[in-house]
């Protein structure tokens, strides 16, 4: 089973100096995720779980403690190695969907595959491959600005896929959509992770994004403080509505 | 991934990621088109001092000329005009102030040029990091920024360094109008603008060195962060 995990987290610690104190954000994360796993990161704003997920996705590195992607460590990679990764292994989605607002929606797909140093005739034949498959078939030529939120959203799926990748990171994907918009996202989103193999990780708030995950991993105050699976949460899915959501009728 | 793969693959890395030069100029080009106002305020700071560098620069030559043309005839009319006649080797040089102005405007031609240059690669902070999360190399966004400069510098300074040329023909016209001006050649002259449009090319480029080396330094998390 272990080699079937794609990312091992072993003992990761992170501390920041603020001012002449240390914080330690992380206090020792050990955690592994297996190869086409639908896996979501809970936890209040300051229990460390950006710092997490950004570990996990390579842009920063852990104070001490290993990550191994594939089992390479990440933790010891160079620059050129470390956006090699970025550029093959990981697709981002982003909160504020971060589109490069000069370029079209096809240029933005296409822009990870053209650094892959793909065709561009190729690339342009796949971003078009892509963009249908997120059901903006027509609208490949249009600026960001001239999107929706949630067509912003598709598109940066399609270039999160780009080259192929073996994890996508998502990071509160739903955050600034509405709540049919965001459903519709996380459909998309399970739909390719099935369709692909591809494993997701989430940072979310948000509980539609729960009741699809294969797993749900709680971090309190720099550590794991429980890891629930997917029959699991649906008995306490309950309690987590009746603790955030009381309006909820 | 076996072992020898991943070596070969690791050692191949750094070409792995590319941005090959045709696609580079289209999206340099494009990224000024769509700034079109701010790069036309770098391109106007250029264009100016290029001029003033062109204007004096051909004018001098307009003056080498005339003496060339006239010798000892056309003396006065040149040191009244400031020019500084060096009896040693029997040439026209320009007057010191002219060299103190040209000097200064150069200088604040660079400093102008770095501020827009920080100024825009600060507004660009996310659409780098985003770049980076994509797989993008120092290297790719340093060529980026550099051939922006390299073809705001040949079109400012292109601009700028014909209108001084002009501007000095003009000029020449008015102050020298007691000398025969037929036999002037225009290589000198053209030599002169064209070297004031080197130097102002030379000039964008190591304006945004340093905005474009602090661009490429930075790192992808940026994205992560609400405030850019």
């Amino acid at each position: 089973m272990d080699t079937h995990d794609i990312i091992r987290v072993v003992g990761v610690t992170k501390a920041f100096a603020l001012g002449k104190m240390p914080v330690q954000v992380l206090k020792g994360v050990d955690l592994n995720v297996a190869t086409g796993e639908y896996l979501s990161i809970m936890g209040p704003s300051g229990s460390g779980k950006s710092t997490l997920f950004n570990i996990i996705g390579g842009l920063d590195k852990p104070t001490s403690g290993r990550v191994f992607i594939d089992e390479v460590d990440i933790s010891q990679l160079d620059a050129y190695e470390l956006a090699w990764l970025r550029n093959r292994k990981i697709g981002y989605i982003f909160q504020t969907f971060n589109l490069i607002p000069v370029m079209t929606a096809l240029e933005n797909v296409t822009l990870p595959m053209i650094f892959a140093g793909m065709h561009s005739d190729r690339a342009v034949e796949k971003g078009r491959k892509l963009l249908a498959d997120v059901g903006l078939g027509e609208r490949f030529l249009h600026k960001p600005s001239e999107l929706s939120g949630g067509q912003q959203q598709r598109v940066a799926i399609a270039r999160a896929l780009a080259n192929d990748p073996a994890i996508i990171l998502a990071d509160e994907p739903t955050g600034n959509l509405d709540s049919a918009t965001g459903g519709e996202i996380i459909a998309l989103l399970q739909k390719m992770s099935r369709e692909r193999k591809v494993t997701i990780i989430s940072a979310t708030h948000d509980f539609k994004m729960l009741s699809v995950s294969d797993r749900v991993v709680w971090i309190l105050d720099g550590r794991i403080d429980k890891i629930e699976h997917r029959d699991e949460l649906n008995i306490s899915l309950g309690t987590i509505q009746e603790r955030h959501e009381p309006a909820l009728p | 991934m076996s072992e020898p793969e991943n070596r070969r693959s690791r050692s191949n890395i750094s070409r792995q990621i590319v941005l090959p030069w045709k696609k580079s100029l289209e999206m340099a080009f494009s990224s000024l088109r769509l700034r079109f106002f701010r790069s036309l305020i770098t391109a106007f700071s250029l264009l100016l001092a290029i001029a003033f560098l062109s204007f004096t620069l051909t004018n001098t030559a307009i003056a080498r000329e005339l003496y060339r043309l006239h010798g000892q005839i056309a003396l006065p009319l040149l040191t009244q005009a400031g020019y500084v006649f060096d009896a040693a080797q029997a040439v026209i040089n320009a007057g010191p102030k002219e060299l103190w102005l040209m000097i200064l405007s150069l200088l604040v031609c660079t400093v102008g040029i770095v501020n827009a240059q920080l100024m825009s690669v600060t507004e660009r902070f996310r659409e780098i990091g985003i770049m980076k999360c994509l797989g993008a190399l120092d290297r790719i966004i340093l060529r980026l920024f550099l051939l922006e400069a390299a073809i705001l510098g040949l079109l400012g300074a292109g601009a700028g360094s014909i209108l001084g040329l002009f501007a000095a023909w003009g000029a020449a016209m008015l102050q020298y109008q007691s000398l025969n001006c037929t036999g002037i050649s225009l290589a000198p002259l053209l030599a002169q603008a064209s070297q004031a449009w080197g130097i102002g090319i030379g000039l964008s480029i190591l304006g945004v060195l340093y905005p474009a080396i602090l661009a490429a330094k930075l790192q992808p998390v940026i994205v992560m962060k609400e405030e850019y």
